[in-house]
């Protein structure tokens, strides 16, 4: 095992973070200068109008993309340095990722969509399906494993991408918009799922959302504005 | 593992991968029927001609040249003795070819007049059938050489050739047997008479034209001043035909098999179009773009293998049949040249279908790869954005 604050620094830390897009004749800031920690076992959330930077921001997190300038360190690695190779191999390991349309595999089962991380991992059988089955448990669709996406609600199918997130217990969960295309029921549930993950398992959870129900759960809240980060509150809501 | 997925991926898009391998594998079958006609065409034509005349090889006199009908005036020698011993032994039989005139009813044609020993057991030709009549100079005939002259058994018909001095002379001849034959070289413009009497006829009695080696007899010695042709030489000008319709033959098929390979180019470029979001996907969770680009040209090369196996369950069966039946040719198939017979036994060798079924995957895997070959390119935030670099 790497020892994830070791040489590089912090668990995630970025300094002088700037992503700059090129655009017509001059370029887009997506992110202007950001610099920020995450301790181990944050439940924090980026929050800010469209366009202000949060997927950019935890895509680079996510080492699915580097900064124009400034340093980006992700679990010991500077993700600039990453070669592809490396990255992929970061993320397969301790990366999980949820997203806001949640891309699911549409042709494979629920289980399937959820034992896929471990397959790249390469995990025996044996250990697959007790994961699976207990990742199934923990966001309450234990009984729905052989059921395609397409027979689930929304709901359903983000609480699957939660579970494919974390089957392979990462260090990090990077959600984008969660909660964005499920009703408030919904969201809550979501939401909750991932509070008591983080609470039984220390994963590190980072959320962009302008949902104002997601971030009364944050424990820190981080405000973008135009690629800045305009706040950082900490501790604003019970665990 | 990412063949697994691949498999998934494939049977999951159902119909689109159904059509693709069902045309592709159409295409598969044409290709092996049509090489596999060719090919029994090859050695049925190849066989005959064996049979009724190259045997195991020949050997030539001196200045004997089939493809110069100049030169088959001095196109006879007397037999060098190992060549007399190798008759003597049965393991071969001589040949004398003069060239003649016969004149049926006032018409005129030229011929080879052949002799040929009664007795012989080297060819498939009705030799022995001369001399039943107990006529002066019993003759042979093919059928497409009765139709052209409108000779019959038991017709007598003048034949006139020159002697080893160079005198005409002419005699009638019976035609004792009308013999039916799918070589053409043994049949049209021919004449068989028996060796001891042309060598009468013609005073070149200890001369021959060609003496052919029984098939499977021991390794021909070398023979001064007699060059001796193996079968695979004598058989050049069919194979050379057979091939020029091969590669006639393929013209069609590579348009075929190009139109296949749009159909799976263009399902490939779509169906990269419509899983980008699932490519980003697949890279968030840690999936190289080698690797993805990987599965998608697996997904592709996939609908080759089941094109492949299809063809070989349903095509299989019926080609296996076909091959056993024959296939029944027209009367007017004489006019491609070759001894085929009335029916076609179609070959499909090992060979051939191994080799067309790799050439297939080959090219399937080629065309699934370019268009994922994109993917290398793509950025995993575009394609999770949903767009296209
Ligand atoms: N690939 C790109 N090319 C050009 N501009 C981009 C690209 N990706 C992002 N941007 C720009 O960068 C800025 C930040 O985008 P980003 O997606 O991070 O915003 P966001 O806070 O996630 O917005 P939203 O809430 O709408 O998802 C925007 O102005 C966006 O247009
Ligand atoms: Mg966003």
């Amino acid at each position: 095992m790497k020892e994830h604050t070791g040489a590089n620094g912090q668990f995630i830390e970025l300094t002088g973070v700037t992503k700059t897009y090129p655009m017509g004749e001059g370029h887009i800031v997506a992110l202007d200068d950001v610099s920020l920690a995450l301790q181990p076992g944050e439940f924090s959330g980026l929050v800010g109008p469209s366009g202000s930077g949060k997927t950019t921001l935890l895509n680079i997190v996510g080492s699915l993309d580097e900064p124009t300038s400034g340093r980006a360190v992700v679990l010991g690695e500077d993700v600039a340095q990453l070669d592809e190779k490396r990255a992929a191999r970061l993320r397969n390991l301790h990366i999980g990722f949820i997203f806001q349309t949640f891309n699911l595999l549409p042709v494979y089962s629920v289980f399937e969509n959820v034992e896929f991380p471990l397959l790249l991992l390469r995990q025996p059988a044996e250990q697959r399906r007790r994961a699976v089955a207990d990742a199934l448990e923990r966001v309450g669709l234990g009984d729905r494993a052989a059921s395609r996406p397409h027979q689930l609600s929304g709901g359903q199918c983000q609480r699957v991408a939660i579970a494919r997130a974390i089957v392979k217990n990462p260090q990090i969960v990077l959600a984008d918009e969660p909660t964005a295309n499920l009703d408030a029921e919904n969201s809550h549930k979501v939401i909750r799922i991932m509070q008591d993950l983080n609470r039984d398992l220390g994963t590190t959870f980072l959320f962009s959302t302008h949902d104002e129900k997601v971030v009364g759960y944050l424990r820190r809240t981080i405000t973008l504005a135009d690629g800045r980060v305009a706040s950082d509150e900490t501790g604003s809501a019970e665990t | 593992m990412l063949l697994r997925f691949a498999l998934k991926n494939l049977t999951g898009a159902g119909l689109r991968t159904a059509l693709n391998v069902v045309v592709l594998s159409l295409v598969f079958i044409a290709i092996v029927t049509t090489q596999g006609l060719l090919e029994g065409m090859n050695r049925q034509a190849s066989r005959a001609m064996i049979d009724a005349e190259y045997g195991g090889g020949q050997y030539w006199s001196p200045d004997f040249d089939p493809y110069d009908p100049l030169s088959y005036s001095q196109a006879q020698a007397p037999l060098p003795p190992k060549l007399a011993e190798m008759v003597e032994r049965g393991s071969a039989i001589e040949e004398l070819i003069v060239q003649g005139t016969v004149y049926p009813v006032g018409r005129v044609f030229p011929v080879l007049i052949r002799g040929i020993d009664l007795g012989q057991d080297v060819l498939d030709l009705p030799a022995h059938t001369l001399g039943d009549s107990g006529a002066e100079i019993p003759a042979l005939i093919g059928e497409r050489m009765a139709r052209s002259t409108g000779l019959a058994k038991g017709d007598s018909v003048t034949l006139q050739w020159r002697d080893r001095n160079g005198t005409f002379d002419a005699r009638d001849v019976s035609i004792d047997e009308v013999m039916k034959t799918t070589v053409q070289s043994i049949d049209k413009g021919q004449i068989w008479v028996p060796i001891e009497v042309l060598r009468d006829l013609t005073g070149r009695h200890g001369e021959a034209t060609l003496v052919v080696v029984r098939q499977g007899a021991t390794a021909a010695p070398e023979v001064e001043d007699w060059s001796f042709k193996t079968v695979d030489f004598l058989l050049t000008d069919i194979r050379n035909l057979i091939m020029s319709k091969t590669l006639g033959s393929m013209i069609v098929y590579v348009i075929l098999l190009f139109l296949a390979m749009l159909a799976v180019f263009d399902t490939q470029i779509l169906s990269i179009f419509h899983r980008r979001k699932e490519i980003g996907t697949l890279m968030a969770m840690g999936l190289t773009r080698r690797q993805v680009t990987l599965l998608f040209t697996l997904e592709g090369t996939l609908i080759g293998v089941f094109a492949a196996i299809l063809a070989f369950l349903c095509g299989g069966p019926a080609l296996w049949w076909l091959s056993r039946v024959g296939w029944r040719l027209p009367e007017t198939t004489d006019s491609y040249g070759f001894a085929i017979g009335d029916v076609l036994y179609p070959y499909y060798g090992p060979w051939l279908v191994t080799l067309t079924a790799a050439i297939l995957l080959f090219v399937t895997a080629g065309v699934s790869y370019l268009p994922a070959r994109r993917i290398l390119r793509y950025r995993a935030t575009e394609a999770l954005r949903g767009k296209m670099l």
